[in-house]
């Protein structure tokens, strides 16, 4: 499972909370610029995974490596080499779409010179130059997540992590961002690394796809490579076939889990 | 510095964003200052003991600055809930510097809250005893305003819904501010009350703010001042520590 000069290197992490095994075993590596996708259902360990390797979350064993960075040695350089868009929004909508982006810079210690050009280029990429002097709480859901993703890219980070971008976004709106995302990667030449419910989008976005249940990685691969190992025609198929056809209850998002997972989390 | 700024910067301009908040400020402290100045104002002159509104402004002032100050915690709630906490958490900047300019842009806009009745105390007839320590009196409310909002800072890290944010703000803030003296001279009252006074930090902001400003002392300004920057400490201390912990 492994591949030339990786960017994210996963190696045997396992994450328990209590009793509860999240996340059990899990190895892989993604390379430079490239789409990765990890899918799985509602409590799989996908949302785990990501909060380990953004550094919201510590493993209880095993390695996680992003752009060289141990994430639990050196926290610091790890968090500056991602840029991240969560499930859940997570702009101030009280600030312009601007200051939003000035804000990150600071946090992020983007150098002065060249902030403002920055900005420019990114918001006129995600077509919200016209519209950076708006308040955040007047935008649309997708164009949230657009400033989301300008946001995140704003420090020249070399992963992008999309927690499930897309949710609750119209068929045009997720299209459109998909664009942006692909568009974005290969103008920045950046790894991205998404989870995703919608099945369409991680076959028509990445170029591999991991997909996880029960905290155990099941399979790894390109849409051909994993139709062809599941004997099946499209990447539902295959998807169902690795998982099952049972509906999952959530179990590591739930309130109760998440009370151990704040508990147990490591701090600054 | 530089995030410290931008936080601080953030709190400003999300203060001058909400008017409802600038006059919601303002409408409390008015009430307390017409009905108590001009209510129990006349039995405290007969009492012998002068201008009440003139006693009465210094602590109402006080009164702004923790009431606001302690408004910040609820700040930090916000944004756990409207996900912007997450931003700074994945941040590659140190919990102090993230705690340190939000709370010192809480402690200012407490500050000018302080500011703006003392204005409206001034349209009230009020003046100060020596107009030249008005920044002294403006630098004791900042000290009380960076501990409260550390403080505040500390509950908003570890409690998870407004409505336990605000039992525990009622709990600890009206006992802070009714046993102060900021209503009544702690001369007269009962040893008990004087002595749950003297373990009350709030009383030595009060008394410092009316030293300063009309020139009546219970405790003496340098012991005011000592006990305020042990409590300011302490408070930045307790914040950060506090902060460290925080769960987005």
């Amino acid at each position: 499972m492994s591949v030339k000069k990786p960017v994210i290197k996963v190696t045997n992490v396992t994450k328990e909370f209590g009793k509860f095994t999240a996340v059990s075993d899990v190895s892989f590596s993604v390379a430079k610029g490239e789409l990765f996708a990890l899918l799985g259902p509602n409590g799989a360990g996908k949302s785990t995974t990501i909060k380990m390797l953004t550094t919201l979350l510590q493993p209880t064993s095993g390695s996680l490596e992003l752009a060289g960075h141990n994430v639990v040695e050196d926290s610091d350089a790890a968090r500056r080499s991602f840029g991240i868009v969560f499930q859940d929004p997570s702009l101030d909508s009280e600030m312009t779409a601007y200051e939003n982006m000035e804000l990150h810079a600071a946090l992020y210690g983007v150098a002065k010179k060249g902030v403002a050009k920055r900005i420019q280029t990114l918001l006129t990429l995600v077509e919200l130059w016209d519209r950076r002097k708006t308040q955040v709480k007047n935008f649309s859901g997708g164009m949230k997540r657009r400033l989301e993703i300008a946001r995140g890219l704003l420090h020249y980070p070399h992963v992008l992590f999309l927690d499930e971008p897309t949710l609750g976004l119209d068929t045009q709106t997720r299209n459109l961002l998909w664009d942006y995302v692909k568009k974005l990667s290969h103008e920045e030449g950046m790894t991205v690394f998404f989870t995703t419910h919608y099945l369409e989008e991680a076959e028509a976005v990445a170029d591999r796809i991991a997909i996880i249940d029960h905290g155990k990685l099941v399979a790894l691969g390109t849409t051909k490579q994993l139709t062809t190992e599941t004997k099946t025609k499209t990447l539902e198929q295959a998807y169902l076939a690795l998982t099952g056809k049972t509906v999952r209850d959530e179990q590591v998002d739930s309130h109760e889990n998440w009370r151990s997972i704040r508990r147990s989390r490591a701090m600054r | 510095m530089r995030v410290i700024y931008i936080l601080w910067l953030r709190q400003i301009k999300r203060f001058f964003r909400a008017k409802s908040r600038i006059f919601g400020a303002i409408g409390q402290p008015l009430l307390f200052l017409v009905a108590l100045g001009y209510g129990i104002g006349s039995i405290y002159a007969k009492a012998g003991q002068g201008n009440y509104l003139e006693f009465l402004v210094p602590g109402i002032m006080a009164q702004t600055v923790l009431f606001s100050a302690m408004f910040y915690g609820a700040m930090i709630m916000f944004d756990r809930q409207f996900g912007f906490l997450k931003e700074t958490l994945v941040a590659p900047v140190s919990r102090l510097k993230i705690m340190l300019g939000g709370a010192l842009g809480g402690a200012t806009t407490a500050v000018i809250q302080g500011l703006l009745v003392l204005i409206i105390s001034l349209a009230l007839g009020f003046r100060p005893e020596h107009w030249a320590l008005v920044p002294v009196a403006i630098a004791i409310l900042s000290l009380l305003a960076i501990a409260i909002a550390c403080f505040s800072s500390a509950i908003g890290s570890f409690v998870q819904d407004m409505q336990g944010f605000q039992a525990i703000n009622q709990l600890l803030v009206f006992p802070l501010y009714f046993l102060s003296g900021a209503l009544y001279p702690l001369d007269h009252v009962p040893t008990w009350l004087r002595i749950v006074a003297e373990f009350n930090p709030m009383s030595y902001a009060v008394d410092a703010m009316r030293d300063t400003l009309i020139g009546q002392t219970h405790f003496g300004l340098i012991k005011d001042l000592i006990v305020l920057f042990i409590v300011v400490i302490a408070m930045i201390s307790f914040g950060a520590y506090r902060f460290r912990h925080i769960e987005a």
